[in-house]
């Protein structure tokens, strides 16, 4: 969480983190930002990868009041703004739940008219993150739908999906391409390779569907 | 100047020659992905190469005569906005000196435009004198789809949004004209020497 951010920002958009060694190494890694323009702080989830330079700093050396190099905000098409409408159509793999959730947030920060879906797919119930926070939504508010799919492990009596996403699954989802759903989808590469080309398929033009590609590269 | 990170003591160095990584930039072994919509599935049947804009006849090369152009083997170091950097990567493709040798123009700049929508925009300087290709295969393979298969532009000297994905012509125009993230806040020319990542770098 980071106080005094000055600038506005986008839901969907990132920021660099620079970390600087005391011989003046440097590392710098890119971090999707997880709050919503409207939230108080300034909040970037980091999934912390065991081999990773950054990340592992990040999350277990870092401390409250340690200075912090970011550049940012970074990016303007993997953007969800309330003007641009719905239906919203939200497709997250792993930590792809990331700027989704800032998009999520910022649907409720705002007039929270359109109809909103959200489909997060992890490995476990253990992995998912913000589940009550995302589950909450879904409690409050009738236009948000939000499903999670388990691909590795799931408890006895597990109701939703389990394995990875299929078709039928988001057909389910997106609903008909004649309410020109504007959809976003992140996560790592095979995951949003597959949700997309699915959709497509199914009919939704291709402008219509953002991605961003990340998690431990080449997964 | 940059603070130094309390307790930032990273244990693993960048490995190979120093000198061949850009600034802010870390060598990776495998081939991150990164696009901003679904990736384009088109038929060899319908995909040709076009030369357009400012010229006096413009060309076109259907597949099987674009694989028949004189082909070059390049051995690059490439390097990607987001940081990541990958040594001699291997690729197969078409000089632009190739498919520009015909071309009479007075343009200066050139936009890459590609199968699903995306454009990116280059001075003729920074593609021509064997700065770049029209490549079609990575590692000895056919170049796969998520890589930008059936063809992509190779600009190794650039950072690799450059290096158009799907890429499906090149429109000569005299003035330049901001590509797809060149208008989304990227800097318009992307030298990773001098890390031109944004604009205002």
């Amino acid at each position: 969480m980071l106080p005094d951010w000055p600038r506005r920002y986008r839901s969907g958009q990132h920021v660099d983190v620079r970390l600087t060694a005391d011989d003046g190494y440097q590392a710098e890694r890119s971090y999707s930002i997880a709050s919503a323009p409207e939230d108080e702080h300034l909040v970037l989830t980091v999934e912390r990868l065991d081999d990773g330079e950054v990340s592992p700093y990040l999350v277990d050396v870092l401390q409250p009041g340690d200075e912090l190099e970011l550049r940012g905000p970074i990016g303007g098409y993997f953007v969800w703004e309330e003007s641009m409408g719905g239906p919203l159509v939200l497709i997250g793999g792993g930590s792809g739940i990331v700027p989704l959730r800032s998009m999520l947030r910022h649907w409720v920060n705002t007039s929270r008219t359109v109809p909103v879906r959200l489909l997060y797919s992890a490995r476990s119930l253990g992995d998912l993150i913000y589940p009550d926070e995302l589950r909450g939504y879904a409690d409050s508010y009738e236009q948000v739908e939000v499903s999670f799919a388990l691909t590795r492990e799931w408890p006895e009596g597990w109701s939703g999906h389990t394995g990875r996403i299929d078709r039928p699954l988001l057909e389910r989802l997106a609903g008909s391409p004649d309410d020109r759903p504007n959809i976003y989808i992140c996560g790592p590469t095979g995951f949003v390779e597959a949700a997309a080309q699915w959709l497509v398929a199914i009919g939704h033009p291709p402008e219509r569907i953002r991605t961003e590609r990340f998690g431990p590269s080449g997964t | 100047m940059s603070p130094v990170s309390r307790g930032f003591t990273p244990k693993r160095r960048p490995t190979g020659e120093p000198s061949r990584l850009p600034p802010g930039q870390y060598w990776t072994t495998d081939f991150p992905v990164l696009s901003a919509g679904p990736t384009p599935h088109t038929p060899l049947d319908e995909w040709s190469f076009m030369i357009d804009g400012v010229v006096e006849n413009p060309v076109s090369w259907p597949w099987q005569e674009f694989l028949a152009l004189p082909a070059e083997t390049i051995e690059t170091d490439i390097h990607c906005v987001t940081k990541w950097s990958k040594q001699e990567t291997s690729w197969k493709g078409v000089s632009l000196d190739t498919l520009l040798a015909g071309v009479d123009t007075s343009a200066e700049y050139i936009t890459a435009w590609s199968d699903g929508g995306y454009t990116t925009n280059l001075a003729l300087e920074d593609v021509t004198d064997g700065k770049a290709w029209v490549a079609y295969e990575y590692g000895g393979e056919p170049l796969e789809p998520e890589h930008g298969g059936p063809a992509r532009l190779l600009v190794p000297h650039l950072y690799f949004w450059k290096s158009a994905k799907w890429v499906r012509g090149l429109t000569l125009t005299a003035d330049d004209e901001p590509g797809f993230w060149e208008n989304y806040g990227y800097h318009n020319h992307g030298d990773p020497w001098l890390e031109q990542r944004y604009q205002g770098d």
